[in-house]
């Protein structure tokens, strides 16, 4: 008998795991879904919209151009010396653009968001939870998701896209000054070949990535804070384990949906 | 016939974990009243109330509301519910992205169509009821707690609700302020007619404003009652916590405590029934402090009180003593003393009372007339100390006037 019991712990607490992953999942997913509607909902949030925009665009844009300019710069470094292997580095400028455009750029945007911004929102979200801010919200019937989510989302989409813009003209720019300024590339050959190698459908690709990078960050983030007080933990290690649980959980997810778009995409 | 309650919780059951923090509540809550809910730390008082608000739904047990299963409601009926309550937050819970002024204003401009002067003539409106100057563009994390708490009371009260739920709304405020805050919400009850349930631990202070006590203790309610009956409860678990939280005077005016003055009431009845020796009671009432505190505001208003409660004890002898009969009423028992030497030491106190004495409190530049009124009465052999408060209160007369 306790043979049994002991084969069959494991396969039920497997079970256990993966039941309750897949609630998980579809409480994010209909977290996102609510948000995302209340969006649309009359009357619109303008001003709290206005204030997300600045706070996750605004203020990202330095540190995208930081990363994006440094990103470029070594793909033209790593570029260069690849190219110069087979004797045909006056390629270097679509080997610059075309990985920053369609892989790169919406990454290291989606995941520079999430160091600035996403483990911001989780902690917020989370303090408001636990102060019983979101409660109060509710004695209002003041709906919390409209209140504190949608915003986020909206501004998120309208901001991926902007800054993943950014970063890639910040990257050419700088695989510019590595391949053009340092190590000699014609600067007008540089500029052509990024120009001809990319197609409007890489571009798009990369504007996909973005817009889905921006729902995945921002629901990951404010779900993992906005549950805060559903944790073993309580008080102040709660919210530090949302912030960690946001952070990890949102670059993981990335790079995974990452992959499966491009798969598709391609 | 009983009448209906606006709210009845039928058995209420909420476990966390292993713990039954409600085992079986049964609580009625009827209109236009204030319900004190009593009771030691840690026993679920909050909990209750976030339960009546929907916070909370009980494990087992029925929420009722005018005799309706909350329950079964349809969507929009709850929503039309809950847009009738308020909750203060023993915390605050104020939002800390907001300022003060839009903390106040949030309920306003998320649940109603009103302008924006209209919005900002309220919030005002209730931050001067409540002693907040200046402090709009102030973040609630640069306030004090007491001034925290008062921010969140106006937050409560600005929508002028059906039903408004205080999980302690006076802890951690100093005594002016408490009864200021006490005096309001009976004020506004008063005048608004809402139904109010207070989670409180300023015994005797919570039984001068509520109409309704409740006490729970180990998940559930032990007395239900008038704030006389559970002074008279003979239940010891009730009478225990009652006797321990009150302390030998009150708070605000530093004059001796209800409970104490009772006894010495009767401790003076019954020296008169043994040795004959006769006293009087002078009941002195300020009449129109609910006039002050509309246009002085409630923090003036109850120093005038505390003042003038000042005042009547430096001009006492020391076997004379003076409590606090009510929100706005102080007993004066003067043994060996007959009707007409109590007159005496009516207009002594009178004489002697200097209007700055009482003002000086910041902030009344309003004109505004203050009066006093005193019913004598003086205890015979036969009277009952029932028929002798009576004829303490049937026989006031103004005894002192001043207006500024």
């Amino acid at each position: 008998m306790d043979f049994l019991v002991s084969l069959k712990s494991p396969v039920s607490g497997l079970g256990r795991q993966v039941i309750s992953f897949i609630g998980d999942l579809g409480r994010i997913f209909l977290f996102f879904f609510e948000g995302f509607v209340h969006i649309f909902k009359l009357p619109l949030q303008i001003s709290k919209f206005k204030q997300q925009i600045y706070f996750i665009g605004m203020k990202s844009v330095f540190v995208i151009c930081l990363t994006g300019a440094f990103t470029g710069m070594v793909l033209g470094l790593q570029g260069y010396y690849a190219l110069l292997r087979v004797g045909s580095t006056g390629a270097l400028g679509g080997a610059v653009a075309l990985p920053l455009i369609r892989e790169m750029g919406p990454v290291l945007t989606a995941i520079m968001v999430i160091a600035r911004g996403g483990s911001a929102m989780a902690a917020e979200i989370g303090i408001m939870r636990i102060s019983e801010q979101i409660d109060a919200l509710e004695t209002m019937d003041i709906n919390p998701i409209r209140f504190l989510i949608s915003p986020r989302i909206a501004a998120a989409l309208v901001c991926f896209p902007l800054l993943t813009a950014l970063f890639d003209v910040v990257g050419i720019f700088g695989g510019y000054l590595t391949g053009s300024v340092m190590l000699g590339v014609n600067p007008s050959l540089y500029f052509s070949r990024v120009e001809s190698s990319i197609h409007m459908s890489d571009v798009t690709e990369g504007f996909i990535k973005s817009i889905v990078f921006a729902a995945v960050v921002v629901t990951i983030c404010c779900f993992q804070g906005y549950y805060t007080h559903m944790r073993a933990e309580f008080g102040a290690k709660g919210v530090s384990l949302s912030t960690t649980r946001a952070v990890v959980i949102s670059c993981v997810v990335i790079l995974i949906v990452d992959y499966v778009l491009t798969s598709i995409l391609l | 016939m009983i009448a209906q309650a606006m709210i009845e919780l039928k058995n209420a059951v909420k476990r966390f974990g292993a713990n039954a923090v409600l085992n079986g509540v049964n609580l009625r809550i009827y209109k236009g009243e204030i319900t004190s809910l009593i009771g030691k730390s840690g026993v679920g008082k909050s909990v209750l109330l976030k339960h009546i608000i929907g916070l909370f739904e009980p494990d087992s047990g029925e929420l009722l509301y005018q005799g309706k299963d909350v329950r079964a409601m349809k969507r929009d009926e709850k929503r039309a519910l809950k847009r009738k309550f308020s909750y203060m937050f023993q915390e605050s819970a104020l939002f800390d992205f907001l300022t003060v002024f839009e903390n106040i204003a949030l309920p306003l401009q998320e649940r109603t169509s009103l302008g924006e002067a209209e919005i900002h003539r309220r919030v005002h409106d209730k931050m001067h009821q409540l002693d907040l100057y200046k402090i709009d563009d102030n973040y609630p994390s640069q306030l004090s707690g007491g001034m925290k708490k008062r921010v969140a009371l106006a937050r409560a009260l600005v929508t002028d609700p059906e039903i408004v739920l205080f999980d302690e709304p006076t802890t951690g405020l100093d005594p002016v302020r408490k009864s200021a805050v006490l005096s309001m919400i009976s004020d506004y009850q008063k005048r608004f007619g809402f139904t109010g349930v207070i989670v409180s631990h300023e015994i005797p202070d919570i039984f001068f404003i509520s109409q309704r006590v409740a006490m729970i203790d180990s998940g559930r309610i032990v007395f239900e009652g008038t704030p006389e009956e559970i002074q008279k409860a003979a239940n010891p678990v009730v009478q225990n916590f009652i006797k321990g939280l009150e302390s030998p005077h009150d708070d605000l005016t530093g004059v001796a405590s209800q409970s104490l003055g009772h006894k010495r009431l009767q401790q003076e009845m019954s020296r008169l029934q043994r040795h004959q020796i006769s006293f009087s009671i002078i009941l002195l009432s300020v009449d129109n402090l609910e006039d002050v505190d509309r246009i002085a505001g409630h923090v003036a208003s109850q120093t005038v009180l505390k003042n003038f409660a000042n005042h009547v004890k430096q001009n006492l002898y020391i076997t004379d003593t003076c409590f606090r009969y009510d929100m706005n009423k102080i007993l004066v028992i003067l043994p060996d003393t007959n009707a007409d030497q109590a007159r005496m030491f009516c207009e002594k106190l009178s004489r002697n009372l200097e209007t700055s004495a009482l003002f000086e409190a910041p902030g009344t530049q309003a004109e505004l007339c203050y009066s006093v009124s005193a019913g004598i009465a003086q205890a015979e052999k036969d009277s009952r100390l029932e028929s002798l408060l009576e004829d303490a209160k049937s026989r006031q007369n103004i005894f002192y006037e001043c207006s500024i």
